[in-house]
C-alpha cells in the first residue's frame, strides 16, 4: 500500500484477489509503528484483533463472500465514538474505566460494509478544541511539520489518513472538527448535512451542532463512506459528471477579510485554475456573518455544559485545565441569550440558503491560516491577532450553525510546505459530493498522503 | 438581565467556587453576549425594513 492509495483504487485489487485485506492491515500497522510515537495519532491500536479480522475477510473473499464497499479496508475511529469492547476515552481522564458495550450505529455500518478497525484516534479532549493539544494522552502532531498542530478535534484521525496508518477515519465535527484537521493535514474531510449520520454512541459536545463524517484521501472515498454511514448505496463509479460548468459562490465579506497571505495566495490560485477550466465564480454575501462566532459560542457552551455539569461537579480536576474552564463558562450562559442565539441561527440558515441560490456550492478556505505551532495562543490573521481557537473555527463553524453539508479538499501547500484546504458547502450532501468530484482534479494538484 | 449585573454576579460566583481563573473568560463571554444582543436587534431591524418594502 502506498501512502497515496485510495479505497476506490484498492478495492478492485481486493476483489480480483491481487491484494489481501491482511496486506492492507499489515501496512497500516507498520505505518503506526513507524510514526505514531512521534505523531501521537492513536490512543488505542487494535493490532491482533485487526489482523484476525483481516484474515477472516480474506477467507470470505476467497469463498466469494464480499461483505460490502469497505471489505478489508483498514479504518480508524475517533476516540469519541463507541467501539464495542474498547474504551471510549474522549481523550479525558474523566472517562477512565469506560468500556463500550456496543458499537455506535455509525461504526456498526462501517463494519457491516466490511471495514476493519485498526484503532481509536487521539482528539482534543471531549472534542472541545481545534488544535488537539489538550488531551489526557498528550498532543498530536502535524505530519507535515511535527512542531505544529494537526488541527482538531479529529486530529488523530487526519494524521492516520495522511500517513497511511488507515485508509479512512471516522470523525466528528461540531464547529469544524473534521474539516479543520483535514485542511491542516492535506486530506479530504466531509461534514454531511445535519442529522444524516446518526450521532448515537458518540460522546456529545452539542446535540444541535454535532455531526459524524469521514476523513479520506479522495472525494470518491468520502462518497463511499458517506453512503455507508447514511445507510444508502449509490455507487460513485456509476455516476457521470454533468458536462456544463459549475458556478461557485465566493463569500468575500467577513470570510476572506482575514486570511494569512499564504492561504490567500493558495485560494486565489485555486479559483484561477477553476475559472480557467471553465467554471464560473460569483461573489455572494452572507448577511450578518459577523454574528456567526457569538451564535456558535452561546450554543456550544450551553449545550456542552448541559452534558458535562454532573461530571464537572464530580470530577472537575480530571479535565485538562483549558477544557474545564470553557465548560464551566457554559454553565453561566443565560437562557434568554441561548434563545437569542437559536433565533439568530435560523436567520443565518436562511442567509446561507439565499447565498446558495443560483450557485452549485459556496467556496472558501477551510482554515484562514496554515497549521499553527503547538503552544501558540494567538495567530495573526490579516492585520489582527486572534486567539488560536477563534481563528481556526472562523470559516467552518457557520455550517454547523446552519447544518449545511461542507467538505474540505486540499488546495496545495504554502511555501513553508504546509497544506491549505478549500471548503465547499452546499444544500444537499449528494449534490455537494458530485460538485466536489468534478472540481477535485482542479483544486487538488498534489498527491494526498505522506 | 443586564449584562454588567450578570457579569458581576457570575464573577463573584466563580470566586466563591474557587475558580478565579474563570473570571477573564466570563468577561470575554460578556463581550460576546453584548455582540449577540446587538446583532439580534440589527437582524430584527433588517427584517422590519424588508417587511415594510
Amino acid at each position: 500500500m502506498t501512502a497515496a492509495a485510495t479505497i476506490a483504487e484498492l478495492t478492485p485489487l481486493l476483489r480480483r484477489g491481487r491484494l489481501r485485506a491482511s496486506d492492507l492491515v499489515d501496512a497500516s500497522l507498520r505505518a503506526i509503528d513507524a510514526r505514531d510515537r512521534e505523531l501521537n495519532a492513536f490512543i488505542t491500536v487494535t493490532g491482533d484483533q485487526a489482523r484476525a479480522e483481516a484474515d477472516a475477510a480474506d477467507r470470505d473473499a476467497a469463498a466469494g463472500r464480499w461483505r460490502g464497499p469497505l471489505h478489508g479496508i483498514p479504518i480508524s475511529i475517533k476516540d469519541l465514538v463507541d467501539v464495542a469492547g474498547l474504551p471510549t476515552t474522549a481523550a479525558s481522564r474523566v472517562r477512565a474505566g469506560h468500556v463500550a458495550t456496543a458499537d455506535a450505529p455509525a461504526v456498526e455500518r462501517l463494519r457491516a460494509a466490511g471495514a476493519i478497525i485498526v484503532g481509536k484516534t487521539n482528539l482534543h479532549e471531549f472534542a472541545f478544541g481545534a488544535t488537539n493539544e489538550d488531551s489526557a494522552f498528550g498532543p498530536s502532531r502535524n505530519p507535515h511539520d511535527p512542531t505544529r498542530s494537526p488541527g482538531g478535534s479529529s486530529g488523530g484521525s487526519a494524521i492516520s489518513v495522511a500517513t497511511g496508518m488507515a485508509l479512512a477515519s471516522l470523525g466528528t465535527d461540531t464547529g469544524g472538527s473534521i474539516r479543520i484537521p483535514a485542511g491542516a493535514c492535506g486530506i479530504v474531510g466531509l461534514k454531511p448535512k445535519f442529522g444524516e449520520v446518526p450521532c448515537d454512541g458518540v460522546v456529545p459536545l452539542s446535540h444541535t451542532l454535532d455531526h459524524v463524517g469521514p476523513l479520506t484521501r479522495s472525494v470518491r472515498d468520502a462518497w463511499i463512506l458517506y453512503d455507508v454511514l447514511r445507510g444508502a448505496a449509490r455507487d460513485p463509479d456509476g455516476w457521470e459528471p454533468r458536462p456544463e460548468p459549475l458556478t461557485l459562490g465566493v463569500p468575500r465579506r467577513y470570510f476572506l477579510e482575514r486570511l494569512d497571505p499564504a492561504i490567500d495566495a493558495l485560494f486565489a490560485a485555486a479559483l484561477d485554475r477553476l475559472q480557467r477550466a471553465g467554471h464560473l465564480i460569483r461573489e455572494v454575501d452572507v448577511p450578518h456573518a459577523d454574528l456567526i462566532a457569538t451564535v456558535y459560542l452561546h450554543t456550544v457552551l450551553a449545550d456542552a455544559a448541559a452534558y458535562h455539569a454532573p461530571l464537572l461537579d464530580a470530577r472537575g480536576q480530571d479535565y485538562t485545565p483549558a477544557v474545564r474552564l470553557r465548560l464551566e463558562m457554559g454553565r453561566y450562559v443565560l437562557a434568554e441569550d441561548y434563545v437569542r442565539a437559536q433565533q439568530a441561527r435560523a436567520r443565518l440558515r436562511a442567509s446561507v440558503d439565499r447565498a446558495l441560490e443560483g450557485v452549485d456550492a459556496l467556496a472558501l478556505p477551510t482554515l484562514p491560516i496554515p497549521a499553527p505551532p503547538l503552544g501558540a495562543e494567538s495567530v495573526q490573521m490579516g492585520d489582527k491577532s486572534e486567539p488560536v481557537r477563534a481563528g481556526m473555527l472562523r470559516l467552518t463553524q457557520l455550517f454547523n450553525v446552519t447544518g449545511h453539508p461542507a467538505i474540505s479538499l486540499p488546495m496545495g501547500k504554502t511555501p513553508a510546505g504546509l497544506p491549505g484546504g478549500m471548503q465547499l458547502a452546499g444544500m444537499e450532501t449528494p449534490a455537494l459530493l458530485e460538485a466536489a468530484l468534478v472540481l477535485e482534479p482542479i483544486i487538488t494538484t498534489e498527491p494526498i498522503g505522506l | 438581565m443586564d449584562i454588567d449585573a450578570w457579569l458581576a454576579a457570575v464573577q463573584a460566583d466563580a470566586d466563591r467556587r474557587g475558580l478565579p481563573e474563570l473570571k477573564p473568560l466570563l468577561a470575554t463571554l460578556a463581550a460576546a453576549t453584548r455582540a449577540l444582543r446587538a446583532g439580534v436587534k440589527a437582524m430584527d431591524a433588517d427584517d422590519r425594513r424588508r417587511d415594510n418594502r
